[in-house]
């Protein structure tokens, strides 16, 4: 056992603790600011305001993406909304509400501390957004308007129609904009980070490839911040954009940041299913279908059909209603999307056969548009109905919709204490890149939150307390570590681009990266299914060294060889990902461990053993990492279980 | 279904480019447009070809990357569709298919039907953002727009900066994406105190950009994915008159 990881979060009352800490911290004097260098990696949300504060501040700042334009971050994809405590409703929300239901569903698996001071900051979030002319939605008052979201008692997600994550990252991607005009931020578009420098333990820069000629160089700074994202594309099928990654942080993991809780992943239910093998990506469809749509499949697998309308309604398991008759359709995300993967597995799937499988299982509005009328439905969900055909070419206004669970958002990320500051010194994690405060399941809307609260509010604090205490340095170019680390990149792409017997594309490899990984280390798993899943990635590294192929040059524009790179790192990150997994003998949020459930069926935390973060350290093995333990303690909430029946 | 394939290949920004002819069978109805080029590509890489460059990320209509011009339309013949989100049941067995990058010369091709949109984030650097500090922010509720304002802001804000309309556009102008940002944030109280230098500095940077002028084509509106009405430009085209009656 190693020694416990400290938090270095702020004691005494919880809504005092921010508040404390912010008076704590050491401050760099505004005329000393320009003397130190940041770089930030990522401008989602979280890389977005984090760059354009800290220039705003002015640090000198680095802002680097590999897409074209800061706008394109994955960030723009977000629907539904975000939450904030504004209580605007009078329905009786408040700080310490947002802050409990948070907690609660992260199943308690997340720091009391920073979890409080995200729901404080909630409320600076929308008023900065408002001041930016974010155009939310509003009621006929000209006051913002809420909705509620994911099953919360409260109205308090603020949305700009389905396009919410869009509206929130074009204000971030203005102030940006603005910073870049001011020359306070230097921006790096289609530039991808392949390495951390660290000199004497702490970050001082980043390695990067020009995109679009294939230059590889060398940044050098006072500090680094890291905004990349998550890593749900390690499964390949998610709704996450393709360039999605785990790269930034893996590569920090492998120089030292811990990574934690990696088998903390999340499922969304209502995804259109896949149609055929050559399957890109899946399309999330908005979670307020369970209003209205009731789900089912055939009671048994000799009951299949092609046609929804040829299945009898005798013939028919509403499996939501009948095991869960007090939510019904309306179950939390795990619970859907177990239930659904169940009855596939069963083989009582409905759709087309992919690989010799029906993976879906119907979303019925028949029921709905009989009680309501084809225009009240078309009302509430005419834009989603439409993008639905657009995709499958079916109308859900004549036949059932057909949904399947996939991978949607990853809790786990680099494990950060209080200040946002990874393992290594120097090296900061924000937004879904780090692990923070979701625990074990994220609740909807609150990654939005988290990223801005991150990026705008939190990190140019604490960034400047570190740097309070550090001059302000240049490093040679030709510094050893940094020689060293251009070697290492320099020395990938050779490989990548030279493999023995290259005879697959690297899809090839994420394909099978990515079906270990949904069928043993998703909604359930099993010990020994993930024993078996464990002995499989040594090998398929080898042979993906061995036989990877990736045709052009690494001197000119390259999208394979982008790819490959990412792929090298799913590959080893899928593993900690199963190792964790086992490691966590209980089932909690978002995952069940089929050997910890109830009689009944249902999920089974163990708060007396399994109440900490799981940081794992890099040991140079990737198939023996150690675990650092973050004990978790509960001084202001007490765990309950959650019951749906 | 089988297609034929007609793809503009480019290897850098100064080689000249020329059609390559592909045949692809066993296209699936239910298949993306750029899942088709995938299966390409892959097909390309296994023969020690390299796989034809494309821009695209979040592949669902929203981040503005996917960029082709198909059979000589800006993301193809679906009308309010980007090119990711176009399927190909709207292709039919035995179809020609032109497919070619974005020809605007402010974006000049990266590599094959990938091109540099720089320019765009020039323009809203010179001025699409409303100068506010963070921490500095009143109380959202303080700052009410009615609806309907609200509404119309938001529809303008939709823009994703894909470049379709450039792209469209005889003259190769920018001005429907330029207008979208200045009716976004001219419509909104809090856009009203930079409103007159805006859209003055922005339209300075279209052109230094080497964008042309707007001339009333409408072709732009056509091929916004989000259906971004050229009612926009007009109203821009007010608020330049505006601004050098009041000068600010
Ligand atoms: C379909 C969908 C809908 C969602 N809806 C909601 C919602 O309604 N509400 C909600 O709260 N959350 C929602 N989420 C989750 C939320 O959108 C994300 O968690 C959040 O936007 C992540 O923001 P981020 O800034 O951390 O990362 P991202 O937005 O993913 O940004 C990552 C950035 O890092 C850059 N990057 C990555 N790797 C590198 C590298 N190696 N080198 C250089 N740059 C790199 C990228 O270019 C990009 O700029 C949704 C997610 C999905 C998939
Ligand atoms: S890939 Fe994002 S809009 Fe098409």
């Amino acid at each position: 056992m190693n020694a416990e990881l400290v938090a270095n979060d702020p004691t005494g009352p919880l809504e005092n603790r921010w508040t404390k800490h912010r008076f704590d911290m050491a401050l760099v004097n505004p005329a000393n600011r320009k003397k130190y260098q940041v770089i930030v990696v990522g401008t989602g949300l979280a890389g977005g305001s984090a760059a354009a504060t800290l220039g705003e501040m002015g640090y000198q700042v680095k802002s680097f993406c590999f897409q074209d334009s800061p706008r394109r971050a994955h960030s723009i994809a977000a629907q539904g909304g975000i939450n904030a405590a504004k209580n605007y409703q009078n329905d009786g929300d408040s700080v310490w509400r947002l802050f409990y239901d948070t907690i609660k569903g992260g199943d308690f698996r997340s720091r009391e501390s920073n979890t409080y001071r995200l729901a404080e900051i909630s409320v600076n979030i929308i008023d900065q957004a408002v001041a930016q002319g974010v155009p939310f939605a509003r009621e006929y008052s000209g006051l913002l308007a809420n909705r509620s979201f994911g099953g919360a008692q409260v109205s308090r997600t603020f949305y700009a129609r389905g396009q919410t994550g869009q509206q929130l990252l074009l204000g971030a991607y203005q102030a940006l904009n603005r910073q870049i005009a001011a020359g306070s931020v230097t921006l790096f578009p289609r530039t991808e980070m392949l390495e951390l420098i660290v000199i004497d333990g702490r970050a001082r820069g980043i390695v990067t490839r020009n995109l679009v000629d294939g230059k590889i160089e060398s940044h050098t700074a006072d500090c680094v911040v890291l905004c990349t994202g998550g890593y749900g594309n390690a499964y390949y099928l998610s709704t996450n954009a393709k360039g999605c990654n785990t790269s930034a942080a893996w590569r920090a993991h492998r120089h030292g940041a811990y990574f934690a809780n990696p088998c903390f992943t999340q499922i969304h239910p209502t995804c259109i299913p896949q149609s055929g093998a050559y399957q890109s990506k899946l399309t999330l469809m908005s979670e307020s279908l369970r209003n209205d749509g009731r789900v089912w499949a055939p009671i048994a697998s000799a009951a299949q059909a092609d046609n929804a309308a040829d299945i009898s309604e005798d013939q028919r398991d509403y499996f939501l209603e009948r095991r869960y008759p007090a939510f019904g359709n309306l179950v939390p995300r795990d619970i859907a999307s177990r239930a659904a993967k169940e009855v596939c597995d069963e083989n009582r799937g409905v759709g087309p056969e992919v690989n010799g499988k029906r993976l879906g299982v119907y979303l019925d509005f028949s029921e709905a548009i009989d009680r309501l009328g084809e225009s009240a439905i078309r009302e509430r969900y005419g834009n989603l109905f439409e993008m639905y055909e657009r995709i499958t070419g079916e109308s859900p206004y004549r036949t059932p919709m057909r949904i399947y669970p996939a991978i949607h958002y990853a809790m786990g990320g680099l494990w950060v204490d209080y200040n946002l500051m990874t393992s290594i010194d120097g090296l900061f994690a924000t937004g879904e890149c780090n692990f923070s405060d979701h625990g074990a399941n994220r609740l909807g809307a609150s990654a939005l939150m988290q990223g801005l609260a991150d990026g705008y509010f939190i990190v140019p604090y604490s960034v400047g307390n570190f740097l309070a205490r550090h001059q302000a340095g240049d490093i040679a170019n030709d510094h050893a570590a940094v020689a060293d680390a251009v070697r290492n990149v320099r020395d990938r792409i050779k490989r990548l681009l030279n493999a023995p017997d290259a005879k697959h594309p690297p899809e090839y490899f994420h394909r099978k990266v990515g079906q270990i990984l949904w069928d043993h280390c998703s909604m359930t798993r099993d010990p020994a299914d993930l024993r078996t899943a464990l002995k499989q990635f040594p090998p398929l590294r080898d042979q993906f060294w061995r036989e990877v192929k990736v045709t052009g040059s690494g001197e000119a524009f390259n999208q394979t060889l982008e790819r490959a790179g990412r792929i090298a790192d799913f590959l080893e990150l899928g593993e900690l990902m199963c190792l964790d997994a086992l490691d966590r003998e209980e089932s909690c949020g978002s995952h069940a461990r089929t050997d910890h459930v109830t009689a009944e069926g249902e999920a089974k935390r163990d708060d007396e053993n399994y109440s900490y973060v799981a940081a794992w350290e890099f040991s140079g093995d990737c198939s023996a990492p150690i675990l650092h333990k973050e004990q978790l303690r509960f001084e202001f909430v007490h765990p309950s279980v959650r019951s749906y029946k | 279904m089988n297609l034929t394939l007609n793809i503009w290949r480019q290897s850098d920004p100064e080689s000249p480019g020329n059609f390559d002819v592909f045949n692809v069978s066993d296209v699936s109805p239910d298949m993306s447009f750029l899942e088709m080029l995938d299966v390409l590509n892959e097909g390309l890489i296994v023969h020690d070809e390299e796989p034809v460059a494309f821009d695209y990320d979040c592949r669902e209509g929203i981040c503005g990357a996917c960029s082709l011009v198909i059979n000589g339309s800006p993301h193809g013949p679906q009308k309010a569709t980007t090119t990711c989100q176009l399927y190909m049941r709207e292709f039919s067995d035995g179809e020609e298919v032109w497919i070619e990058p974005w020809r605007v010369g402010a974006f000049p091709v990266v590599r094959d039907l990938v091109v540099d949109r720089s320019a765009y984030d020039r323009i809203l650097q010179a001025g699409g953002f409303v100068s506010v500090r963070t921490g500095a922010a009143p109380d959202g509720n303080t700052i009410p727009v009615p609806k309907d304002v609200a509404d119309r802001a938001f529809t303008s804000a939709t823009c994703i900066g894909c470049g379709a309309c450039a792209a469209a556009c005889p003259s190769a102008s920018a001005s429907l994406f330029v207008a979208a940002k200045i009716s976004h944030l001219g419509l909104l109280p809090q856009g009203q105190t930079e409103r007159n230098s805006r859209v003055r500095m922005m339209l300075a940077q279209m052109d230094k950009e080497g964008f042309g002028h707007c001339s009333n084509h409408a072709e732009c509106q056509s091929a916004c994915p989000k259906e971004i009405d050229i009612g926009r430009i007009a109203r821009m085209n007010r608020d330049l008159g505006r601004s050098f009656i009041r000068r600010t």
